[in-house]
């Protein structure tokens, strides 16, 4: 699939919610800065699967408010600890085997670990995730094991 | 109600600077910066609706950009002492 | 009647946007290191940022303004797309550091987990 239509379209959508302008100069300015944006990209030869993954968005329609949900609970949780008068944390490093198959879901996986606060990825070696949890609970849980299962669902069987 | 807000979002600047203050790592002051970063881009939000002319959202996506390249450059500057080099290649990903 | 309903849902959402942002600014200060810090700064950029934008939103699309309120989306889509890296490079580059991670029990690391 060639990328660097989407590119061109997502740029040019992006130039017209920021300016807002449609005469005739303002227009041209936007095309001929996003064909300049889509030269450099493709020239650098970073316009492939993992920069642009226009094939995951239909499936991420029902990850990111699942993910949304997720972030919610863990906050209310990191939230309880913060506000409870003496501060119990148990804060640990734990390290386990992911089972995405690419770095594009490795990278989704890592961002989606962080993102919900109670874990942080601190480094990623192959499959082998090394995440720092405020409290133990926070990564024993079953929750960690459904988000692996479903970023490795979001990432497709293309790989 | 978006005074609140704005209030709010003043409070815990000055709480967040304290911990830039205090912080005992530079990485303390590092993630202090970056949280006061965030914190900016709220503000700048809150505070067009609450001047009822909210033009200077483009400003907060604009300081978005620069929090985080910022926050990376200076990671990188404590962790090597110098931006220009590159670093070293693992086995696996990052 | 539909503009009481929106307003009280834009006070919520500003409110408890404001709660997370406090609380988790609390923790920055209460909390014991710097890897623990992380996990307030997370709730900041995640809940706090994402609920109080939210409610803006809310408010500009009943406001009628809808360029207004597709641009809170790309500010809050941006935020949510770097603050998860910058966290990770701070840890990166604080265990690099040589800063060891606060315990209950002393020693560094857990091991002996395959799976979550």
């Amino acid at each position: 699939m060639n990328r660097a239509p989407w590119l061109w379209a997502i740029l040019f959508a992006l130039w017209l919610v920021l300016s807002w302008h449609f005469t005739g100069l303002f227009l041209f300015f936007g095309v001929v800065t996003c064909s300049i944006a889509v030269f450099v990209v493709a020239r650098m030869g970073v316009l492939d699967r993992e920069s642009l993954p226009v094939h995951l968005a239909w499936r991420a329609v029902t990850y990111v408010p699942w993910l949304v949900w997720e972030i919610f609970k863990s906050n209310v949780r990191v939230a309880r600890i913060i506000l409870s008068p003496r501060i119990r944390v148990d804060p640990s490093i734990v390290h386990f085997q992911a089972s995405q198959r690419t770095d594009l879901g490795r990278f989704i996986y890592a961002n989606s670990i962080t993102l919900t606060p109670g874990t942080v990825t601190t480094g990623i070696v192959g499959d082998d995730f090394e995440v720092h949890a405020i409290v133990q609970e926070e990564i024993d849980g079953s929750e960690e094991n459904i988000m692996n299962r479903r970023v490795a669902r979001l990432e497709g069987e293309a790989g | 109600m978006f005074a609140v807000s704005a209030a709010a979002v003043l409070v815990c600047m000055v709480l967040v600077m304290l911990r830039a203050v205090l912080g005992p790592t530079a990485y303390d002051r590092v993630l202090a910066l970056n949280n006061i970063g965030t914190k900016t881009v709220v503000l700048i939000a809150v505070l067009g609706f609450v001047n009822g002319r909210p033009d200077f959202l483009d400003l907060a996506l604009a300081y978005a950009l620069i929090n985080f390249i910022g926050t990376i450059a200076v990671l990188k500057y404590i962790e090597y002492g110098d931006l220009g080099v590159s670093a070293p290649r693992e086995t696996g990903t990052e | 009647m539909m503009g009481g309903i929106v307003n009280a849902v834009v006070w919520v959402l500003l409110i408890s946007g404001g709660f997370f942002m406090v609380t988790g600014a609390l923790g920055m200060v209460r909390l014991p290191d710097v890897f623990t810090r992380m996990h307030a700064a997370g709730m900041v950029d995640t809940m706090g940022a994402g609920l109080t934008l939210a409610g803006l939103c809310i408010y500009s699309l009943h406001d009628g303004a809808g360029l207004v309120a597709v641009r809170l989306v790309l500010v809050l889509a941006f935020l949510w797309f770097t603050s998860p890296i910058a966290t990770h490079a701070v840890a990166k580059a604080a265990l690099s550091g040589g800063t060891t991670p606060y315990t209950t029990h002393g020693d560094g690391e857990r091991e002996g987990r395959d799976r979550p």
